[in-house]
């Protein structure tokens, strides 16, 4: 497995990708397109785009993922895809009947040019039905970016400030999470008494329980109506910066609401985070059900320290994920050794800040060193812990080849996961998903004492 | 089968260059294909008599992949077979992509048939992207003319194309024939291009003289050959034809720097025109 992976860092000229640690925009965009009510995402470019993408989705969230395409034949490319996109609007409207159609681009359609907005004014568009667009050219950024640009698309096309006053509510943008985490987010803003409008939400989207008929627009995803009143929040809570600041920033620009951006609420100290930003914002006690549960974890963290202190971890994937988990494995104890992202630290365009310089000051305070990389693949995180060996790895499924290659324990966090289950319906945010996320690595850590150990030390009690 | 291809700046003649010499050919029993590849679709309407009714894309549009040769290649002047690939209408699409459709379409097709002396690429003014390079990519066209005058900007455009030669010229078999200079009455136009041929590593093959009869024939929608045969312009033309029909001199282009181009252009155009 992996056997060509050299220890010896050669220079790579190339610019070229080896095991990316990332995939493509419109994954991103489609999934984010997915948390609006009623929308069915449109991908204006070629088959197998779209195809690939729904493959994706489905095969993580183990629920059938809905979306069209304009179908681009080489004629659409030649002449532009305008006829394509209208025919599309005109049969999804007929046949699927969707509230709302998100278009995204692909790297085809983007690379002839093709002009959404025009089109969409074009397009014959039944009466009371919305269609809107976000531009997600594939080379450049990842998934991430093209979430955070339909999100952003979400606020430019209906955020809207129609009130004189602004309201005693809070904007939620949840990032590229799982729906059981945008469900313990919004737990978590239930129980500080906030009223809130999340957006995207896929709760109740990709997560739909089995009630013996197929419906193509479930319960569940931000409505209209939501996305237009977002406009008279008192503020906005970005959590992630890479995939949800833009949007905030576009809200605060648009209509004037002030927004914070907060990490990704994975782990004690961001979930606290998010708790006093609500605190603050509706002058509220921590209900006791919330201290409650910081109480019972604090007591597990201090149970289980052992477990982790000074356990040498190797975490990758999306940046705000990431950035999440790393500074929860040092909350553990744990050392991150190696910690990178194939999304661009820096997406062009957009004023998000590095990758690198957020990890280096989390580890930095716990008076640790790491390699970081932003934009790195999965090849280079390979040599990395062929140089620098580590107890555990931490990431989607793609790291499975090289927990294998390297016999390391590995804990599944992130997107994708395409050979494990249930993942996405439990969350890995909010005090909850803290503990969860010490069962897991817990376990893995102690399945692999448990494997190596000798006869005499193997241990009923850890 | 020698497949030609002629570049040039925007504006520079480039068609009417191409129909005419074409129109010579054929006049002396050439056998000649001229492939359009300007969205405009503008490359064929002197030898046809009036713009070309249906492109190559237009047909691929409406008719899809199903189409016969017969209704893309269409008889023009003497007996030569005019095609035009076409392209979107302006501001959408590729037309680059566009190029290379037709062209692939084409050879499928069979259009390119043995008993056929010349292809003619009739390329648009700038080799923007990929697919204006399409022509003289592997196996099309081996030897390309750039058409030219003594102002700078179409020297310059020049010196551009034959970069693209050059790149092009490493992995396979494009080289540069020469440059044609189509007047436009500059001060010392031919002592200016001859050097610059010459500093390209090429040749000045022919220098058409400028005459208003090229622009009555075509407002009559017709090459000179063909409006007026007995005129020393069609003379022209038909030497310039021969020049091509005898060319031995084919180079890979050494392009110069933007210094050095200009300070070729203060010495002849310049210098030597106050002296």
């Amino acid at each position: 497995m992996l056997d060509a992976t050299p220890k010896e860092f050669n220079e790579r000229t190339s610019g070229g990708m080896i095991n990316p640690a990332k995939t493509c925009q419109p994954i991103g965009a489609m999934y984010a397109a997915l948390g609006v009510h009623g929308c069915l995402p449109h991908s204006h470019g070629s088959q197998g785009c779209c195809s690939f993408h729904r493959m994706h989705l489905t095969r993580h969230f183990r629920d059938p993922v809905m979306a069209s395409t304009s179908s681009f034949t080489e004629g659409a490319s030649v002449f532009g895809g305008g006829a394509n996109l209208k025919t599309a609007i005109k049969n999804i409207f007929q046949i699927y009947n969707p509230e709302i159609i998100a278009v995204h681009t692909t790297c085809l359609t983007e690379t002839i040019g093709d002009d959404i907005p025009s089109i969409i004014k074009e397009a014959d568009i039944p009466e009371g039905k919305v269609v809107f667009h976000a531009n997600t050219p594939s080379y450049q950024g990842s998934h991430i970016t093209g979430f955070s640009n339909m999100t952003k698309a979400m606020v430019g096309y209906f955020a809207e400030a129609s009130a004189a006053i602004k309201k005693e509510q809070v904007n939620l943008i949840p990032g590229f999470v799982n729906p059981g985490d945008m469900r313990e987010i919004k737990r978590i803003a239930h129980l500080m008494g906030a009223p809130f409008i999340m957006f995207p939400d896929t709760s109740g989207v990709v997560d739909t329980p089995m009630t013996g008929e197929f419906v193509m627009f479930p319960k569940g995803g931000t409505t209209l109506g939501e996305l237009g009143d977002s406009g008279n929040s008192k503020l906005t809570v970005a959590l992630g910066r890479f995939a949800s600041s833009d949007a905030a920033e576009a809200l605060a620009k648009k209509c004037k609401v002030p927004a914070v951006t907060l990490k990704t609420p994975i782990g004690i100290k961001a979930t606290d985070a998010l708790v006093m930003a609500l605190r603050r914002a509706f002058v509220r006690e921590v209900p006791w059900e919330l201290e409650e549960e910081r109480g019972q974890l604090v007591d597990i963290m201090t149970d289980t320290h052992f477990h982790f202190h000074g356990k040498k971890v190797a975490i990758f994937g999306d940046p705000d994920i990431v950035t999440g988990l790393a500074e929860f494995a040092v909350s553990l104890g744990m050392a991150p050794v190696h910690v990178l992202t194939g999304t661009p630290g820096g997406a062009i365009g957009s004023d998000v800040g590095s990758f690198e310089e957020d990890i280096a000051a989390i580890v930095g305070q716990a008076g640790l060193k790491a390699n970081i990389k932003a934009g790195g693949d999965l090849f280079t995180l390979h040599q990395l812990i062929k140089n620098e060996p580590v107890d555990l790895l931490i990431g989607n499924t793609y790291g499975k080849y090289i927990a294998r290659a390297e016999d390391v324990p590995f804990v599944r966090v992130g997107f994708p996961i395409l050979d494990r289950s249930v993942h996405s319906y439990l969350p890995v945010v909010g005090y909850r998903g803290a503990m969860r996320l010490i069962e897991m690595i817990a376990g893995a850590l102690l399945d692999r004492q448990d494997r190596d150990a000798a006869d005499e030390d193997f241990e009923l009690v850890m | 089968m020698r497949q030609v291809a002629i570049y040039g700046k925007g504006g520079i003649g480039k068609s009417t260059t191409t129909q005419n010499t074409v129109a010579a050919l054929a006049e002396a029993g050439k056998k000649v294909m001229v492939v359009g590849c300007d969205p405009k679709a503008d490359s064929t309407r002197l030898l046809l008599g009036g713009l070309c009714q249906k492109t190559v894309l237009d047909t691929l549009r409406d008719e899809g992949d199903d189409i016969e040769l017969d209704e893309i290649l269409k008889p023009g002047f003497k007996d030569t077979r005019c095609v035009e690939s076409g392209g979107p209408e302006p501001g959408v699409g590729c037309a680059g992509r566009g190029i290379i459709t037709s062209i692939n379409m084409l050879e499928s097709l069979g259009a390119y048939t043995p008993d056929l002396d010349y292809v003619f690429y009739d390329v648009l003014g700038d080799v923007v992207c990929g697919g204006f390079a399409m022509p003289i990519r592997e196996g099309k066209a081996e030897e390309i003319y750039i058409v030219a005058s003594g102002e700078l900007m179409a020297l310059y455009a020049a010196n551009n194309i034959a970069k693209g030669i050059q790149k092009y010229a490493a992995n396979g078999k494009v080289r540069l024939g020469g440059i044609i200079c189509n007047s436009r009455k500059v001060d010392n136009e031919l002592p200016l291009l001859q050097a610059f041929a010459e500093e390209l590593g090429s040749q000045l093959i022919y220098f058409v003289p400028r005459d208003n009869l090229v622009q009555r024939a075509e407002i009559n929608k017709k090459t000179v050959v063909d409006f007026d045969p007995a005129a020393g312009q069609a003379n022209e033309y038909r030497r310039l034809a021969a020049a091509i029909d005898n060319n031995k001199m084919f180079v890979i282009p050494k392009p110069m720097t933007q210094d050095r181009l200009e300070e070729l252009m203060m010495q002849h155009g310049f210098l030597d025109a106050i002296a």
